[in-house]
């Protein structure tokens, strides 16, 4: 059943690769979204099958294949279903089903059609073989082929030159965390002999019973961090967060599924999924607390500043990543689960919407040439606005549960040490309304106000442009995802608003595969006491407000001008892309050209090369010699090899074997 | 029942007139037969000591020796005919314009 539901993307994939270019966009569509659409069924399937296990055996273990055996050295392709990977493929397949159909109205008409789903499922597959892997090395070959898959995407357009850069940036950009991540691969294998999640994770159970203290950089710790730097490069965290904006380079489809949804959240999964680490180390808990929030904060500023629509969903993006590690730091790891699940609906939503503009556009990304568009296209709109309030955090909608509880959870954080906890709620609740104000903006800029696109195609010599509504393709996944925007966030309901009496759902699920966080000796005094739910109504009620007053603060202000000035310093991203340039790119450009191409490869790499070609020839000149074209001179040397062959037998005793 | 020293003695005979054909004859036809004639004294040897040891190795290798002799003969005459049409001649020593 898992075997099934894995492999039915990468059959398709197959397929289209191979046959697709020659069939028409009605077939290729067919296939590329019916595999998805069989996986997701599947995925429902498996998942029910998991639900109706008793809560504590929930793990559905499914072998595959034995891959390498090389002394102690054995790994398996095993899929592993618990509820943490249960809730991953329910919805990577379900939002990835909806982006699919969404891409059949979205490609319509481009020569690259059957390749953009082939590599479309192929990230499905890879992205499942992630989260199902029950082994180290086996995510890790997920982990690389949705690293490919997301290389081909950004590349997709490979005939414009920032695309093709922004893939290469991409795909550079993360392996600096995947060697981090390799590293951290090799020294589990070394340290514990297995590279099977549950045996791994068994071993560190029964060996330290205690967490590493903060500041002791142990076994674990090590560890810890070097898993984290991958997790920073696949999720864009600080400070590998720079290719995530030039991500958008690709088809917005591609930057709703796998820039947004799925694939940037596999940092989350690993972490996660390696909880029982983490909780044994405060050191990376802490660091990974700060880093989140400081990303989110972070990137929030960013995205007030930037101009592309797909830009500030892209910073969005990284922003709320941020949210998801601090929660993960703060050891609530369901809670960053969470919001992993109700920020895929609410993103998909806003980036799909994003994609519909874009479309009716004619493919314009630039919101000064927005404007005004509620008028021309109510559907894109409607559920732009949902997308919008759900990013907000406004109840009753998906994000408010999930960003409200990493938020308690934070206040709460058993693991950081005594002013942090409210520090870095400080940091999560700037973030909250600086989210607020910069989806305002670009709901205003792009959908209220004067159109400002027929000005500007007009002066371009070009006839007026009328935006349309897309067709239903388009808009049917959008109500979808907007749907569970709306309602998707009741499933982590916090048991606060009911007094206790109903449990959060979500958590009572997860949190048998998950790890509990370990207590910093700040807060062992604490140990015990249930900080109440009036506090967690309190806090909630305070973000809710400033929200409030943030999105309709900034709604006026954006409505007056929506065009006025941003901070240069925020525009240009903080300039970290031109402090990377000239600490790391032209260092090693330069260094490259000077040394490693003038005198290394010069010298000493064609010295070698031209060397071996003179000396044959040398030899060759005194070997021709032997060459006489005179067949008798021929016969007379083979005579005297011949006879030096005999000689040898005779007189030095080389017996002939005879039996 | 003759002594194995006799078919030997055939052998070597044979062995050397095909050796001093290849030597001293420059029609290249001769030296083809020349060789012949040496791979077959080896096949003589190689029948004689496959029945003096009750042993079928050895005629089994015959076999093979007139497959490749025949391979040889062909490629060989082959030669000679082509050498003929431009040549005119036969005689192995004009045939060098492939020497430096």
């Amino acid at each position: 059943m898992l075997r099934a539901l894995v492999v039915m993307p990468l059959l398709a994939a197959g397929i289209l690769g191979i046959f697709g270019r020659r069939w028409s966009e009605r077939v290729i569509a067919a296939i590329g979204c019916g595999s998805v659409g069989l996986s997701m069924l599947l995925a429902l399937y498996a998942f029910i099958e998991l639900w109706r296990l008793p809560p504590e055996h929930r793990v559905i273990h499914e072998p595959f294949f034995s891959w390498i055996a090389v002394g102690s050295l054995q790994v398996d392709w095993g899929f592993h279903l618990d509820a943490l990977s249960g809730v991953y493929i329910l919805f990577v397949t379900f939002v990835g089903f909806w982006i699919h159909v969404f891409s059949v109205g979205y490609m319509r008409g481009d020569p690259g059609y059957a390749r953009f789903f082939a590599y479309m499922n192929l990230f499905m597959f890879m992205m499942l073989v992630l989260v199902l892997a029950d082994n180290f090395l086996v995510m890790f070959v997920g982990w690389e082929g949705v690293g490919l898959c997301s290389y081909l995407l950004i590349g997709y357009y490979f005939d414009r030159a920032y695309a093709a850069s922004a893939a290469k940036k991409a795909f550079i950009v993360n392996r600096i965390g995947d060697f981090g991540f390799a590293l951290g691969i090799i020294l589990i294998f070394a340290t514990f002999g297995t590279l099977r999640f549950s045996e791994v994770m068994g071993i560190i159970a029964a060996r330290f019973p205690e967490p590493e203290a903060l500041g002791e950089i142990g076994l674990l710790t090590t560890i810890a961090l070097l898993l984290f730097v991958g997790a920073t490069g696949k999720s864009a965290q600080i400070p590998l967060h720079v290719w995530l904006p030039d991500a958008m380079a690709g088809p917005t489809p591609v930057s709703a599924l796998i820039h947004a949804a799925t694939m940037v959240t596999a940092g989350v999964y690993m972490i996660a999924r390696c909880s029982e680490l983490y909780a044994r180390s405060l050191t990376a808990l802490f660091l990974i607390a700060f880093v989140g929030a400081l990303t989110a904060l972070f990137a929030a500023t960013i995205g007030l500043a930037q101009w592309n629509i797909k830009k500030v969903l892209a910073y969005s993006t990284i922003s709320q990543l941020g949210y998801m590690f601090l929660a993960c730091g703060v050891g609530a790891f369901s809670a960053a689960i969470f919001h992993v699940v109700t920020h895929a609906f609410f993103k998909a939503v806003l980036f799909l919407g994003a994609g519909s503009v874009i479309v009716a556009l004619h493919h314009e990304e630039d919101m000064r040439r927005m404007g005004g568009l509620k008028r021309f296209m109510p559907l894109t709109y409607g559920t732009m606005l949902c997308g919008w309030l759900a990013i907000a955090g406004l109840p009753p909608f998906s994000g408010f549960f999930s960003k409200d509880e990493i938020l308690w959870r934070t206040w709460t954080s058993p693991t950081v040490p005594e002013p942090w906890g409210r520090l870095l709620w400080g940091m999560g609740f700037a973030t909250a309304i600086l989210t607020a104000i910069y989806m305002t903006r670009l709901i205003v800029v792009t959908f209220d106000g004067q159109e400002r696109f027929a000005l500007l195609t007009e002066g371009q010599g070009s006839t007026a442009l009328t935006p349309h509504e897309s067709p239903r393709v388009m808009t049917i996944p959008l109500l979808v995802l907007a749907a569970l925007s709306i309602g998707g966030g009741w499933i982590g309901l916090s048991e606060a608003y009911t007094g206790g009496r109903v449990a959060n759902w979500f958590e009572q699920f997860i949190g048998p595969a998950l790890a509990s966080p370990p207590v910093h000796p700040d807060h062992l005094s604490a140990l015990g006491e249930e900080p109440g739910h009036g506090m967690e109504l309190g806090l909630a009620a305070a973000t809710v407000l400033a929200v409030l007053a943030a999105l309709l603060g900034a709604r006026r202000f954006y409505r007056r001008d929506p065009l006025r000035r941003v901070p240069a310093l925020l525009e240009n991203k903080y300039y970290v892309d031109e402090l990377y340039d000239a600490l790391f790119v032209r260092p090693l450009v330069r260094g490259s050209t000077v040394f490693l191409w003038r005198v290394f490869d010069v010298t000493i790499i064609d010295g070698m090369v031209n060397g071996v070609a003179a000396s044959v020839a040398a030899c060759a000149a005194v070997l021709r010699r032997l060459q006489t074209g005179l067949v008798r001179s021929y016969v007379v040397m083979i005579a005297i090899g011949a006879l030096i062959v005999l000689g040898y037998f005779i007189f030095v005793g080389g017996r002939i074997p005879i039996r | 029942m003759i002594p194995i020293s006799w078919y030997l003695a055939v052998a070597a005979v044979l062995f050397t007139i095909g050796t001093v054909t290849v030597f001293v004859k420059r029609n290249a036809i001769a030296m083809l037969l020349g060789i012949e004639v040496m791979l077959n004294a080896a096949n003589l040897t190689l029948v004689t000591f496959s029945s003096y040891f009750r042993e079928l190795a050895g005629q089994i290798m015959v076999f093979f020796v007139m497959v490749v002799a025949a391979a040889e003969a062909a490629v060989g005459l082959a030669i000679v005919i082509l050498l003929f049409r431009h040549r005119e001649t036969l005689n192995v020593d004009e045939a060098q314009a492939l020497r430096l």
